[in-house]
């Protein structure tokens, strides 16, 4: 990882660097309000991919279509009352380390990150939405909010994109709908997800049954950053992966009432934890706290682990609630690019790691001894 | 191992099995150490078996077919460059590889017919556009052939079409 101090790209503004630090720094993005504020369902997302007609596909554009492209949809974005005092980047204008930061807040993905010249975004002031340029598809669009709120987030998503549709010619067919790059985003162009936090399922060894469960209807699991299923932090991703022959409706109410059911399957999975081996239970949470307020190294990996089961100690209510918000920022800032961007110099992994946990100790040393309700604690032994 | 399962996609012996269930069917990938990693199955932040299959029915598809190669007469993209990225050149790709394309629905989709939003007000925007391209052509050929009587109804239309909102 490069800091931004010794890669400072060409064709950067003299605020670019401004304008990063002022959508870390805005509440809203901190994560704060990003993860949400409940147990288990921690964010939703809906994002549509949409192409120009008149245009080739990313990919396949010349470099001056690519200009072209950017150009046309930026201003198009831009005028749009929701997008009113956001943000825009071009890809060239940011530093990898930037780059980077934004993936880590998930307004931008790896792929656009990658991208060649001629690619951008554009981030709504309150980081809700984010409308990215020429990753693989001319326009992906998404709109992330915390905590389980899939159909609203859908008709934010729908408005939005009827909105850009008065301005744009968006390439359509009748019979196999929005025409995207790749055929396995074609007809609604539509991916929802939501983004939980399973740690009972995961102890209790369920996750491969519900992982099957779920791909049997069409569904996906996917770990936190999409590292296969097994999932760092116990945060997994569930999104639909068929988007053509439904109704974006449909793919929405189906979904809905798969994750309903995973969240319950994930508070049974804890009930009966709670009832049979509350020590065990209680035990991981406890050495997590310990772990977090006293390691002097701790990768980013092993930081997730940590503060996903202090989180369930606040769900189990053996810390106040009000300590939510701090663990939902820790697991955004215990990101290697954050830690990268507090840090003076440079920091090889290795370094980061003493960074990290040096962010920790003090972030979780007021925080109280975790006490569990009498009648969740274990009998005498 | 007698019969080693080969890759899906260079044919090396595979050691990466993956399995996913679309729409009620299973569906298997095989692949070699080296197509996994360049895949990005490792790594899958955009992984998808969906894209996978794509090119594992497309090897299929080529070695048993072997007919003319398609090429799209919008951008060019030839059959040959979908093998090798998975992805269309351009809209006008989806007419130009529908024999490719038709087959490969059923096991991606839950159905190859589009039943989801229609972007109406551009649609009828593109419908208006055509309309008046006409119009103005006709005009054009009534002026040529001294059809003037016609040509004062065209412009009249065309004038009208102009006036209405949106248009």
């Amino acid at each position: 990882m490069k800091s931004a101090r010794s890669n400072k790209p060409q064709g950067r503004s003299a605020d670019t660097e401004a304008r990063i630090a002022a959508l870390l720094e805005s509440g809203e993005g901190a994560g704060e309000s990003i993860l949400g504020s409940g147990p288990i369902v921690l964010m939703t997302r809906v994002r549509l991919a949409r192409n120009l007609s008149r245009f080739p596909f990313t990919g396949w554009a010349k470099e001056a279509q690519r200009s072209d492209i950017l150009a046309e949809c930026i201003d198009a974005v831009r005028a749009l009352p929701q997008m009113k005092k956001g943000t825009t980047f071009t890809m060239e204008e940011l530093s990898d380390h930037e780059k980077q930061l934004l993936v880590e807040r998930h307004l931008i993905s790896r792929e656009l990150s990658a991208s060649k010249a001629g690619s951008g975004v554009v981030i709504s002031r309150d980081c809700t939405c984010s409308i990215m340029v020429n990753e693989e598809d001319h326009l992906r669009m998404q709109v992330i909010k915390p905590g389980f709120q899939l159909k609203r987030v859908w008709k934010t998503m729908n408005t939005l994109d009827s909105a850009l549709e008065e301005h744009l010619d968006y390439a359509f067919s009748p019979e196999l709908g929005y025409l995207t790059a790749c055929p396995t985003n074609l007809g609604t162009g539509l991916r929802a997800s939501a983004m939980m936090h399973l740690p009972a399922l995961v102890i209790t060894g369920q996750m491969d049954k519900i992982v099957r469960a779920v791909n049997q209807l069409g569904l996906v699991v996917r770990g936190l950053h999409g590292e296969g299923t097994d999932a760092s932090g116990s945060i997994f991703q569930i999104s639909n992966q068929t988007t053509l022959g439904e109704t974006e409706e449909a793919i929405i109410e189906r979904l809905h009432s798969v994750l309903t059911t995973v969240f319950r399957q994930e508070m049974n999975a804890r009930e009966k934890l709670l009832a049979a081996e509350p020590t065990k239970l209680f035990d991981k949470i406890g050495r997590a706290y310990g772990l977090l307020q006293n390691a002097y190294l701790l990768t980013s990996a092993e930081a997730l682990n940590l503060l996903s089961l202090v989180r369930l100690g606040i769900d189990l209510g053996g810390f106040p609630e009000d300590r939510r918000v701090v663990i939902n920022r820790l697991f955004i800032l215990s990101q290697p690019a954050h830690i990268q961007h507090s840090a003076e110099n440079e920091a090889d992994p290795a370094q980061r790691d003493v960074l990290r946990a040096s962010l920790l100790r003090p972030a979780l040393a007021d925080f109280p001894r975790p006490t569990f309700p009498p009648s969740a604690a274990p009998a005498a032994e | 191992m007698a019969n080693p399962i080969k890759c899906s996609l260079c044919g090396k012996p595979a050691t990466v099995h993956l399995t996913q269930i679309i729409n009620n069917k299973v569906h298997k990938v095989d692949l070699c150490e080296e197509c996994a990693q360049a895949k990005g199955v490792t790594d899958p932040s955009g992984f998808s078996l969906a894209d996978l299959l794509i090119k594992g029915a497309l090897n299929s598809e080529t070695t048993s077919e072997g007919g003319a190669e398609l090429v799209c007469p919008k951008c060019g993209f030839t059959q040959q460059d979908f093998k090798k990225v998975g992805r269309f050149g351009c809209p006008m790709c989806y007419e130009a590889f529908r024999p490719l394309l038709n087959p490969m629905l059923p096991s991606m989709h839950k159905g190859s017919i589009h039943t989801g939003k229609v972007p109406q007000r551009a649609l009828d925007r593109r419908t208006i556009y055509d309309r008046l391209t006409k119009l103005e052509m006709e005009l054009d050929i009534a002026i040529k052939s001294e059809r003037y009587e016609d040509a004062a109804r065209f412009r009249d239309e065309i004038r009208q079409i102009k006036q209405t909102p949106g248009a």
